[in-house]
């Protein structure tokens, strides 16, 4: 059967290349399906706990993206006439940007203050035409030392202030809508600095950080995948000295990625951030097929084989190895569909597709190409393949120190695995190149940090919030939560309500209390509320019986196990101070904190699996449980170490990490298999003791393995460069952990297959046909 | 602005000419116009009312709220009408006053009783575009019709319902309203509104208001049993449930003053 498939692609080349041109084609057409979401909830499924949570908190009260400007001035504070007008107007101008609902600034704030038995009820700054000089140092006390403004929408130095647009987008057409605010408020920034060019302006917000996922995703597309290219075809040229090999590289390369991605448009896939990594990676992957192909191709040319009969000879040679290894990397993409994200099942599911595409396109077109492009082959013996002798040399001499010292470097770094911290903080997904970190952290440095969680307080009953109990307990809580360490803002109804007690006072400080009855909280409420103009009403804090508030707490950057650890406490106040109140808590922050830790409970269950299986087919392939076992160990211990290592590299360990060690898994055995079947080769067929079979199968394998793995390495440290974190880190783990792997496989593996392997000869099987992987070549005789 | 001065350039002459030529021509402005004024013509004469207001706050999860609001009205010839509201539901805000005297043109003179505080607060306040008692409906929304808080544009006929409607946009004077314009929907049998979408500050549908059961009372002033307030961008609504509609109880300027306020429960 599978004679046939080559045969044909040998005899009719060009037929093959124009069916499988048409297939490509038809398939690339899906493409136009493929949409990006850029909307950070992607991250989670419906079922995740957190962004269950995280929705009813949004149903209860009010949805909150939201985008945000920083103005900072270059020199001095905000609290000059002529900077509060520039605030005012872009305050004004904010309730354009396309599906804002609601507005905040320290200009619009709404200022609630007595004259006798009046209640006034204006804007902080309602007209700033009229505001002089004289005005400002009280006006500078006011805003900065309100518990509501203060580190929230004012630094409480007064040099950096914030413009926060709450929006809701309709979520019809999520493509266009969160670029269309963007535009919107970049063209409001532009105008900004040009009518202000004393002062600075940053955007932040959730709505920013979505269209930061989709930008470096663009970006990213725009300039890792021509630099993998060009690794590819460098690497290539320099290993394997041919350009027709190269460039029949090249076509399968792009036929798969093409028509990997066009799959996923027919069948419904979305891109995300992550999954948008899917080409790189399959750019990566699919060159491992052809180089094995190419190398024994080659091999056999040069010892003066005919073209076609080396192609055959080749891919008879290669047929089994490659399948094999392309079934275990699928398996290893696949073990993804365990992750809790859903963007890392679709980037497994995409990429263990297009593995497997990869595979039919190399016995397929490649050989057609090769067969149709002129290849030539200058006579030579190669100095690598001495190269490989000594080194094999070198492993056997060696071995008896190779086997205790690997086995000590393999434990010692394993040792440092556990030493990683859990962390996924959303701001730090994108690098210091991209601006929305800027921003981001420039707000964490001058006024608060991204970490929010909103606290949902049960009172139980229809007006509960205006029992006295309950604001006491209220007041208690939000008390207690702004004397924590991490706290700079805490946004709660009881400030509302202890002003509006002293405006009823004729202002009186004195009177900046609770109320004693609930019904006069109520009716200040109501008071309160039938003041308030479009858009800054309380919906956004209050449900709509008045059962429930929201508190919403405002941190310093804090790690996912800090932010997990707060919440903790949160939960534990409330048990010991008021534990007839229920509570919700919620936050995106709060989701990406537990995803990390979600996602690698799920995955350990998925690497199991895939390790399982992975294991059987080694044992099935190689026909034998022992080498099945003995390749446990080299095929677990580089993720193992890889971690180990990233401990002194960056020590965080989150979303993405948590599924390289599935992905790397299906990989790094592709070493393992070539190496082991070839030794199995020379120890049954050749009737060769384990030392030279050792030997042999450095001979064999050994260049193919390193350039594919060299290869790998380059194209992973190209996704390394990505300015999304998550890529980043993925791709630097993964490169790490597969040259481990080459190192294991080659100082590891031979030693102990040397030590555990001690028959000295086996049989001499007549059973020609047992050695089902690996038929044999004439390149070692 | 600019666009306004240049409607204006080729809109003179263009009226002129029209005018010249045909004995009676009108505008989209003048017949919007013609339609408010014969809207507000057309109640003229309910002299005072008091009815029943339940409205019923429901969120997007369908979770509801109820509040219980007996309303009196005065109405003014030379200017905005007069209202006084008392909160009956919820309990916490019992006997809860409001009285508001609407002007066109102006802010509206607001007083709040609170029972709890035994005080009669005036609000100073010119926002009129936040949601009452925290429903979908705007103050604003609420407050008696006065030819001068608009201007307009009729739009097209088109049939409603049974009826045929009149289509009419109005464009808020007051530049603190949440609205840059409202569409309106009056069957031009009856005068009787029967649909409004709000659009917001950015010009967007933002909330569409129908009136539906609409009763006749003295054998003229239509009123309707039901308005329903649906907000779009948050999928909450509330609806307002009108009863014991009674006109001509002898209410007058006496009952609307702060003194009345707090008798007023």
């Amino acid at each position: 059967m599978r004679e046939r498939i080559y045969d044909i692609a040998l005899k009719h080349p060009i037929w093959i290349l124009l069916a499988s041109i048409i297939l490509v084609i038809l398939a690339t057409a899906g493409a136009k399906n493929l949409v990006f979401k850029s909307d950070y909830r992607v991250f989670f499924s419906e079922e995740n706990p957190q962004l269950t949570s995280f929705e009813s908190m949004q149903k209860i009260y009010s949805k909150s993206d939201n985008a945000v400007f920083i103005i900072a001035p270059k020199e001095g504070v905000v609290f000059t006439p002529k900077r509060l007008a520039a605030i005012h107007k872009l305050t004004h101008e904010s309730w354009q940007v396309p599906y804002s609902t609601r507005v905040d600034s320290i200009t619009n704030f709404q200022y609630t203050r007595a004259e006798e038995d009046d209640l006034i009820v204006e804007d902080m700054v309602f007209d700033p035409t009229r505001l002089t000089s004289a005005d400002m140092p009280a006006l500078t006390e006011l805003i900065v030392n309100d518990p509501l403004m203060r580190s929230k929408l004012i630094s409480p130095e007064g040099h950096v202030s914030v413009v926060n647009v709450t929006i809701q987008l309709p979520g019809i057409n999520p493509v266009e809508e969160g670029p269309e605010v963007v535009s919107k408020i970049r063209e409001m920034k532009t105008n900004f600095l040009s009518e202000n060019p004393d002062m600075d302006l940053y955007l932040s917000g959730m709505i920013i950080m979505n269209n930061s996922f989709a930008e470096s995703a663009q970006y990213d597309s725009e300039t890792l995948i021509p630099l993998m290219f060009g690794v590819v075809v460098l690497a290539m040229i320099f290993f394997l000295r041919t350009f027709s090999g190269t460039l029949a590289t090249i076509i399968v390369i792009i036929f798969t990625i093409f028509s990997t991605m066009g799959l996923a448009g027919w069948t419904g896939f979305y891109l995300t951030a992550p999954s948008i990594s899917a080409p790189t990676i399959l750019l990566t992957l699919a060159v491992a097929d052809c180089v094995h192909i190419l190398t024994t191709f080659f091999y056999e040319l040069r010892h003066g084989a005919e073209k076609r009969a080396a192609l055959i000879s080749s891919l008879r040679i290669n047929f089994n190895p490659i399948f094999l290894t392309s079934i275990t990397t699928a398996i290893g993409f696949l073990s993804m569909n365990f992750s809790d994200s859903p963007p890392f099942r679709d980037l497994g599911n995409m990429v263990a597709a297009g593995v497997m595409i990869a595979f039919l396109l190399s016995i397929t077109v490649f050989p057609a190409l090769l067969m149709l492009l002129p290849i030539k082959v200058k006579p030579q013996n190669t100095e690598n393949s001495d190269l490989m002798d000594k080194f094999s040399a070198f492993v056997i001499n060696k071995r008896n120190i190779l086997l205790p010292g690997m086995t000590l470097v393999i434990l010692s770094m394993v040792v440092f695995v556990p030493l990683n911290t859990l962390n996924d903080d959303f701001v730090k997904y994108f690098d210091k190149t991209v601006p929305f970190r800027q921003a981001t952290d420039f707000m964490q440095d001058n006024i608060s940090g991204m970490t929010s969680i909103e606290i949902s307080i049960k009172s139980g009953e229809s007006g509960g919030i205006n029992e006295p109990a309950y604001l006491k307990a209220l007041d208690n809580f939000s008390g207690w939560l702004r004397t924590q360490p991490e706290t700079d803002h805490v946004s709660t109804l009881t400030d509302i309500i202890k002003r509006l007690n002293k405006n009823m006072h004729a202002d009186n400080p004195a009177f900046y209390t609770l109320p004693e009855s609930r019904e006069l909280a109520a009716q200040y409420l109501l008071l309160y509320e039938m003041s308030l103009p479009y858009g800054l009403d309380l919906n956004n804090q209050l449900n709509v019986d008045k059962s429930s508030t929201r508190v919403i707490g405002t941190f310093k950057n804090l790690t996912s196990n800090e932010q997990i650890e707060l919440e903790e406490r949160l939960y534990q106040w409330f048990a010991d101070n008021a534990p007839q109140y229920n509570i919700l808590v919620a936050s995106p922050p709060l989701m990406f904190a537990h995803i990390g830790q979600r996602n690698i409970h799920s995955m350990l269950i998925g690497i199991t699996l895939a390790l399982i299986l992975i294991s059987a087919l080694l044992g099935i392939a190689l026909r034998s449980v022992r080498y099945g076992l003995i390749s446990l160990l080299p095929n677990l211990a580089p993720a193992a170490m890889g971690f180990g290592l990233w401990y002194f590299i960056d020590g965080q360990v989150g979303l993405a990490l948590s599924v390289v060690a599935g992905m790397t898994l299906g990989i790094i055995v592709d070493d393992t298999v070539h190496f082991l079947s070839k030794y199995r080769y020379a120890r049954e067929q050749k009737n060769k003791n384990s030392h030279e079979a050792v030997q042999y199968a450095f001979a064999s394998v050994g260049r193919a393995l390193w350039i594919t793995s060299l290869v790998l390495v380059a194209g992973f440290m190209v996704l390394a460069q990505s300015s999304f974190k998550i890529n980043a880190d993925m791709g630097l783990l993964t490169a790490i952990t597969i040259l481990i792997a080459l190192v294991v496989d080659f100082l590891f593996l031979p030693p102990l297959l040397m030590k555990l392997d001690t028959t000295p000869r086996y049989e001499n099987q007549t059973d020609s046909t047992k050695g089902a992987l690996h038929e044999p070549s004439s390149k070692n005789n | 602005m600019n666009l306004q001065a240049k409607t204006i350039n080729w809109l003179l002459p263009a009226i002129l000419l029209a005018s010249a030529s045909f004995s009676y021509a009108e505008t989209a402005e003048e017949k919007g116009l013609a339609i408010a004024k014969q809207t507000k013509q057309s109640d003229i004469g309910w002299t005072d009312m008091t009815a029943q207001m339940q409205m019923v706050l429901r969120n997007s999860e369908g979770q509801e709220s109820i509040r219980d609001i007996r309303m009196q009205s005065l109405e003014k010839k030379d200017d905005g009408d007069k209202s006084l509201s008392i909160f009956d539901r919820p309990l916490d805000v019992k006997g809860t006053a409001f009285l508001s005297f609407s002007h066109p043109g102006e802010a509206d003179d607001q007083w709040l009783y609170l029972p709890a505080l035994k005080r009669v607060k005036r609000i100073a306040s010119r926002n009129k575009s936040g949601p009452f008692m925290g429903s979908e409906f705007a103050y604003e929304d609420l407050t008696s019709f006065e030819i001068e808080k608009y201007t307009y544009k009729y739009l097209r006929d088109e049939s409603c319902g049974t009826e045929q409607c009149y289509v009419v946009e109005q464009y808020p004077v007051d530049e603190y309203s949440g609205y840059t314009r409202r569409v309106v929907w009056i069957d031009q049998s009856e005068n009787r509104l029967h649909k409004i979408d709000f659009y917001d500050r950015k010009n967007s549908l933002l909330k569409t208001l129908t009136y539906a059961a609409y009763q006749q009372y003295l054998g003229k002033h239509w009123r309707p049993d039901m308005m329903k307030m649906d907000n779009h961008l948050t999928k909450k609504n509330t609806d307002l449930i009108w009863t014991d509609y009674q006109f001509n109880t002898g209410l007058s300027d006496a009952d609307f003053n702060r003194n009345s306020l707090k008798r007023a429960h």
